[in-house]
């Protein structure tokens, strides 16, 4: 079946199976903003992001069977050109991230975020599905982008399409917010073009294959403070311990299926770029790195799930996880194993998706009770069970209730922190998971146990974003159902899932077969 | 949408820039326009090209909105389209010429060049990249344009954030 | 093969070989004083700020390429120069400059929303430190 399948990947050529998944959106994107008619616009997306997911899929059986792709556009040779690369951990996580996007995309248009139909937000409507798609080809370009400068410009391209996004429902709360995470973010981006100055100017190429070798002859110190800085960059898109402060700030104000994109996809990419950064072009400092990673996640695990205990509001308790689990991931990578990157990559493909359900199910909450407050919630059971199961798979999962994906992912890290006697973080992510599930059973206690609480109006009943109804869309209903039922295939999938992750982490560690894909 | 009736508070009142450059705007809004189409042509293989060329351009647009009642820039103004439509042609512009070799079997943003003899103008080379400045073109243009929109006096009907001030 | 590359087969010099002094201060100068408009309270001065910063970082990107004043790397007739001018920083920098052009003209839509909604120029108090804040002279309720 596989095999027969990966012949039929074969017969579409690299470039295109490589280039579709970054073009394809933005001429997509042009596209809806041509053509204004909301049901011309909706189509487009849903047209396009399947398409991707199919070409992701094709893109990861040709990586597992052949090795890394890739290609150089305009045909100008590496390092000169512009490369793309789609090996394993790329090729998987682009794919993850599709899924997560096609599935918010049906709840967006649910919500009616996406293409509201009152007078006052025909802005919304124009621009949503527009940046709702530039952001995909941001995520797919930095996922498979294969130099430092075109991972700039791929963020760059995500950013500004969150930026419009964050900022759909541009109340004074939201502005403030998104002004910081504007701020933030730009900030970040300056540090990452002086990194990449940097970079430039000690080796004369920014291709990350052809760093590898041209770092490798720089002196140690003046390597190693690249490495530093660029943990620095990527921390502050990954929301790394201290520099998560921005997050848990601004993810909030968003309408909630644009949080669940963020919350699943954005600092993921930064994570990713950290894992590509650290294991492809500065192999040489893992001694350094290593230890300075290991205590970055064990203070960012601790920080981010003391922070959501302490929030009454469930988006807030939702945007504190987020931080907290980053903690997991990089856990994984400080480890420089195996065993350690493959459980990090596994836990990116769990938490991508149950982050994103979480913030699905709060939007549904939201849109029964009028709040996300939780001490204005209760007995939400006695309304609909239905909510009550949807919330409950996702959040058992977050804090690593076997037989979930949470579970499996965080065996995995386990496993790889005991095999090299990282005791104290292996300690320190068990007790994580725990208040994990403490927090967890906080917004089960309150928000569905007891007796149902009265509906809060809704604040500003004429935006797009209708809370405190009655009724759900049942597209909601049924993406969130969708959403939950991806994040339970991942524990069925997960034997052969974790033997993909091992040949992932084994190819990142090597990096052989990728600096040979690209330099040829 | 609904447009209010006089100037909003807090907004600067519409006064009349200078004469001096009302009348300079006029002289000069052509030839910057000219300019840019100039950059926009040779970019290829000597300096200018999509980005420099719509800058250039995008100058001259805010040109004829700060002297916003001289003709030039009335008719400037009339004839100016959405900044998402222009935005929007542009992006497939480029995105287009960036995946079109693909049909052709070529790589992503691979160009194509032929040197064909026109009568007047004698030997011209012509690459197919020159597509995708025009598309980086009417990019910036259109963000020109959105600014303008978003940022002036007639905030309202724009593309980005900050058109329900009139709420 | 591409021109680039048939120029570094031939042993053309690429690598920067040297940068300026008064370019890397002005860099220095424009990173120092970003740095503490960014600080400031008001969102123009922010804005600022972070505007300098930008051209700080394209400047290095700049100065990263060496010194100006060799010839672009293939001559007029088809020759490879002896040293020439590395025409990556330049890209690069546009690249930048070009994004940081969008994302500004974003920035400022958002100010300019800002201030349409506060009427106030100054960076607004995060509710959440102000409730902290709270918290802690009254004591945890």
């Amino acid at each position: 079946m596989t095999d027969v399948l990966t012949g039929l990947a074969r017969t579409v050529p690299a470039g295109v199976l490589v280039g579709l998944p970054v073009l394809l959106p933005l001429l997509g994107a042009a596209l809806a903003l041509l053509l204004r008619r909301a049901g011309t616009q909706r189509a487009i997306p849903l047209l396009v992001l399947p398409v991707m997911a199919l070409d992701a899929a094709a893109l990861l059986l040709r990586a597992d069977a052949d090795g890394p792709l890739a290609v150089q556009a305009g045909n100008w040779d590496a390092p000169f050109g512009i490369s793309l690369v789609a090996d394993r951990l790329s090729s998987l996580l682009t794919l993850v991230s599709v899924i997560v996007l096609m599935v918010v995309l049906v709840y967006a248009i649910g919500q009616g975020v996406a293409d509201a139909a009152d007078e006052r937000s025909d802005r919304v409507r124009v621009v949503f599905h527009p940046a709702y798609l530039v952001l995909a080809s941001g995520v797919s370009f930095s996922f498979l982008t294969g130099d430092l400068f075109n991972l700039f410009v791929a963020f760059e391209v995500m950013l500004t399409a969150s930026y419009v996004l964050i900022t759909l429902q541009a109340g004074p709360s939201a502005v403030r917010s998104a002004m910081t995470y504007i701020v933030v973010s730009l900030l970040a981006s300056v540090l990452f073009v002086t990194v990449i100055g940097l970079v430039y100017a000690a080796t004369g190429t920014v291709n990350m294959a052809d760093l590898r070798g041209a770092l490798a002859e720089v002196p140690g110190g003046v390597r190693l403070s690249l490495a530093l800085l660029l943990i620095v960059v990527f921390g502050i898109k990954a929301a790394l311990f201290p520099l998560y402060f921005w997050l848990p700030d601004s993810y909030p104000v968003a309408p909630a299926p644009v949080t669940a994109v963020f919350a699943g996809l954005l600092t993921k990419v930064g994570v990713y770029a950290i894992i590509r950064t650290q294991t492809l072009i500065f192999p040489d400092d893992t001694a350094v790195t290593g230890p300075v990673l290991l205590v970055l996640a064990g203070a960012t695990l601790l920080v981010g799930i003391l922070g959501a205990i302490a929030q009454n509001e469930i988006k807030r308790v939702l945007s504190f996880t987020i931080v907290s689990h980053i903690g997991f991931i990089v856990m994984g990578l400080a480890f420089f194993t195996v065993a350690g990157v493959a459980g990090a990559v596994l836990y990116m493909v769990h938490h991508i998706v149950i982050q994103t359900t979480l913030f699905c199910v709060e939007g549904l909450i939201e849109r029964r009770t009028g709040t996300s407050r939780l001490d204005r919630i209760s007995g939400l059971t006695h309304r609909s069970a239905l909510l009550g199961v949807l919330f409950a798979l996702p959040a058992l999962s977050l804090a690593g209730i076997p037989p979930f994906s949470g579970f499996l992912a965080k065996l995995a890290l386990l496993q790889a922190g005991s095999a090299v006697g990282s005791w104290v973080i292996v300690g320190l992510a068990v007790l994580v998971s725990l208040l994990t599930l403490y927090s967890m059973a906080l917004i089960w206690g309150s928000a569905f146990w007891g007796s149902p609480s009265d509906v809060v109006p809704d604040e500003d009943p004429e935006d797009a974003v209708q809370v405190g109804v009655r009724t759900v869309p049942a597209t909601m209903t049924a993406a969130t159902a969708a959403v939950v039922l991806v994040g339970l295939a991942i524990p069925v999938l997960g034997g052969p899932l974790y033997a993909l992750c091992l040949r992932a982490a084994a190819d990142l560690l090597a990096a052989g077969p990728y600096v040979e894909a690209v330099l040829g | 949408m609904s447009t209010p009736a006089g100037p909003r508070p807090g907004t600067p009142s519409p006064r009349r820039p200078s004469v001096l450059f009302e009348v300079g705007t006029g002289l000069v809004l052509h030839a910057v326009l000219v300019t840019s189409l100039f950059f926009l042509f040779r970019g290829h293989n000597a300096p200018g090209g999509g980005f420099i060329a719509g800058l250039v351009a995008g100058t001259a647009l805010v040109l004829a909105y700060l002297a916003g009642d001289t003709s030039a820039g009335r008719r400037a103004a009339g004839a100016t389209p959405r900044p998402g439509v222009v935005l929007g042609v542009g992006l497939l512009l480029a995105a287009g010429t960036a995946v079109a070799p693909w049909l052709g079997g070529g790589q992503v943003l691979e160009s194509g060049y032929s040197h064909p003899h026109v009568p007047v103008l004698g030997g011209v080379s012509l690459a197919s990249v020159l597509i995708f400045d025009i598309g980086v073109y009417l990019v910036v243009v259109g963000l020109v344009l959105a600014v303008l929109s978003t940022l002036g006096e007639q905030a309202g009907t724009s593309l980005a954030p900050g058109g329900e001030e009139d709420r | 093969m591409s021109a680039l590359a048939r120029a570094a087969a031939e042993g053309t010099v690429l690598a920067p070989t040297g940068s300026s002094l008064v370019l890397a201060l002005v860099v220095g100068v424009l990173f120092a004083t970003g740095t503490y408009l960014l600080l400031q309270r008001p969102l123009t001065r922010v804005l600022i700020g972070l505007a300098l910063l930008t051209h700080a970082a394209n400047l290095l990107l700049l100065v990263a390429g060496g010194l100006s004043g060799a010839a672009p790397f293939i001559g007029d007739d088809g020759s490879v120069p002896e040293r020439m001018a590395d025409p990556l920083p330049q890209a690069m920098a546009l690249t930048a400059i070009v994004i940081s052009f969008a994302v500004s003209a974003l920035l400022l839509a958002v100010a300019y929303r800002s201030y349409a909604l506060t009427r106030d120029d100054v960076v607004q108090d995060d509710p959440e430190d102000s409730r902290i804040a709270h918290h802690v002279e009254e004591g945890p309720s």
